[in-house]
């Protein structure tokens, strides 16, 4: 077996021994879920037309597969390569014959497994059964939604792991954290969909990398983005996944560099 | 020691400062492919700081440090796959995966061949004793099993040079001797070169056939266990446990008083092999107290140091 997939499927089993945490994640998404979606059709129940293109089934779309990809995507970030910079622990990753990006990243797609088929499935059936959903519109739109499910993966993985990074140079990155993620969380398209942002806004968006995480997946799965379209979106998502692999890449570089590890 | 062996090591004029602080100071030395050397020093001397810069895990300030004939900051990916670490404080296990994983994940790291990786995980865990452990998660181990598994870990792409920075620290005395005398037998067959800090003299005199005492950041010795004692005296210790507390024994011939406890009840006097014998001593003394019990320690690592820092100038 290959380094990668060894450490993919590594991540997936450390990640599903917290089953009570994979439970209780699930519950609230569906909660949520259940909330998000009454509230959105109650908004285009009183306007009475279509908003921004969002039919009813469209938008309970929009809903469920953003409760579904919450956990899959990797939107609030992580801690782990950031504790490990301040513990000095990273220097054990450095002792490995691998890129530690590369090893990090592996990890994270195992992550980003456990929780889609124990979060995500679970949202994406509930959501179908107890609303009138839109779904893909076929075989394309699943396959390319799942090629862009892991792109999406990718690029967040690839932004938290370069602002974990910033541990290297600065004893406390909290708040440069909690930026990244208000800002990702506004700009992702998980609370309202871009397109339904004002205008300053939407152009804001589609300058970042953040509709990469999870708008540019949902439009291909709830079928508002087809055909030829699809490629255009996912050319944007593979432009994020490669320009912040780069950056942390260099990052990466320059932080080994400085690298005073503590202790024994 | 012979000139033919390639140096597996080799630092010249190595330099690491901290901001003010000079925690490597223009070390040189050359380890040869096959040696067992023992890094010793008191706590801050530099030993670890020294090991980061062999590892590729800290740049150096200046000078030059070679491990396997590669930088190892430039080269590191080269160097991993040749040699093998344990840091007894830290951990290169996946802490909430079962043992095997942890093998598993890093046989496929080191892109070792199946059966390769099959037959040498099966030979370590044998010869450590890991089988009941496979399945538990690595955070359940007890320390000593821990770090029967790092040890195992670190050698499982049977590297050329294996470094170990203080293992075993906290190990009681029967894991001492277990993990002691795999090493040895691990040399014994493989012939892989080791480079051990400890502050365990039984360590050293059980692993090694040369010692480098470092002291702040500087060489202070390079040679055998044998020169070392030599050049600092073979100094025992001779703990006394008197009958009835007694003034501090401070002109017994041929010994200095190390301490005095309890008012004198517990006294430990130190003494040079080549210069008194403990038959001498213990009739001296018996001669102004009553003796009761007695041991006899043998010189630890901090007190040949520390004498060897003193006979250099340095109290
Ligand atoms: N990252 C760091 N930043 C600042 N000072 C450091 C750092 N790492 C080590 N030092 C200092 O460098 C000196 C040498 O430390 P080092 O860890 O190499 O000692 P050591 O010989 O391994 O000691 P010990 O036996 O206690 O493990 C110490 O004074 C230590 O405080
Ligand atoms: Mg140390």
């Amino acid at each position: 077996m290959t380094p990668f997939w060894i450490l993919t499927r590594a991540g997936f089993r450390r990640h599903s021994t917290y089953r009570l945490a994979l439970l209780a994640g699930m519950t609230t998404n569906s909660v949520f879920g259940v909330i998000r979606a009454l509230l959105l059709l109650a908004a285009l129940a009183s306007a009475g037309s279509d908003i921004g293109g969002y039919d009813a089934p469209t938008a309970v779309a929009f809903v469920w597969w953003g409760q579904a990809l919450l956990g899959t995507v990797n939107l609030w970030g992580f801690q782990e390569v950031k504790d490990r910079v301040r513990t000095g622990d990273i220097a054990i990753d450095f002792l490995r014959p691998v890129n530690p990006q590369l090893a990090y990243l592996a990890g994270d797609l195992g992550r980003a497994g456990i929780n889609l088929v124990g979060r995500g499935a679970p949202a994406i059936l509930l959501g179908g059964l107890l609303f009138d959903m839109a779904w893909p519109p076929g075989a394309a739109s699943w396959v390319s939604g799942a090629v862009s499910v892991v792109l999406a993966v990718v690029v967040a993985f690839s932004g938290n792991f370069t602002v974990n990074l910033l541990a290297f140079w600065l004893v406390e990155i909290r708040g440069i954290y909690l930026m990244w993620m208000i800002t990702g969380g506004l700009l992702c398209g998980l609370y309202l969909p871009v397109p339904w942002f004002p205008n300053w806004l939407r152009t804001i968006a589609e300058w970042s990398p953040f509709p990469s995480m999870l708008q540019i997946p949902i439009d291909i799965l709830a079928g508002r983005v087809v055909g030829a379209e699809i490629i255009a979106t996912m050319a944007t998502q593979v432009f994020w996944a490669t320009a912040l692999l780069v950056l942390g890449q260099v990052v990466l570089r320059a932080g080994r560099r400085r690298l005073e590890v503590q202790g024994g | 020691m012979s000139t033919t062996n390639p140096a597996i090591i080799e630092t010249r004029e190595l330099v690491r400062d901290f901001k003010k602080l000079r925690a490597v100071d223009r070390m040189t030395f050359t380890i040869e492919a096959g040696e067992a050397v023992g890094y010793i020093g008191a706590n801050g001397a530099g030993k670890s700081t020294t090991i980061k810069m062999l590892t590729g895990i800290l740049k150096p300030t200046s000078g030059l440090v070679r491990t396997c004939g590669l930088d190892p900051m430039s080269r590191r990916i080269e160097v991993a796959r040749r040699v093998g670490v344990v840091f007894g404080q830290r951990s290169q296990l996946w802490w909430d995966l079962p043992l095997r994983d942890s093998f598993e994940i890093l046989a496929a790291i080191h892109r070792l061949q199946p059966e390769r990786a099959t037959a040498r995980t099966a030979a370590l865990v044998e010869q450590l004793e890991m089988g009941p452990q496979l399945g538990t998660p690595v955070r359940s181990l007890s320390l000593g099993q821990r770090m029967r598994a790092e040890i195992a870990a670190a050698l499982l792409h049977s590297p050329e040079l294996l470094v170990l920075d203080e293992p075993t620290i906290g190990l009681d005395v029967l894991s001492k001797q277990r993990l002691r005398e795999f090493l040895v037998a691990e040399r014994r067959e493989r012939g892989t070169t080791l480079l051990l800090t400890t502050h365990d003299m039984g360590d050293i005199e059980r692993l090694c056939d040369r010692v480098l005492v470092v002291d702040r950041g500087r060489l202070a010795f390079d040679g055998t266990l044998t020169g070392l004692a030599g050049t600092v005296g073979a100094r025992r210790l001779l703990v006394l446990d008197l009958a009835v507390p007694t003034p501090a024994l401070v002109d017994v011939p041929g010994t200095q008083l190390v301490d005095s406890e309890s008012d004198g009840l517990r006294q430990r006097l130190a003494f040079d092999a080549e210069t008194t014998t403990a038959a001498a001593v213990l009739a001296h003394v018996s001669g102004r107290a009553e003796v009761r019990d007695l041991t006899i320690e043998e010189p630890d690592i901090e007190d040949v140091v520390r004498r060897l820092y003193a006979a250099s100038g340095r109290a």
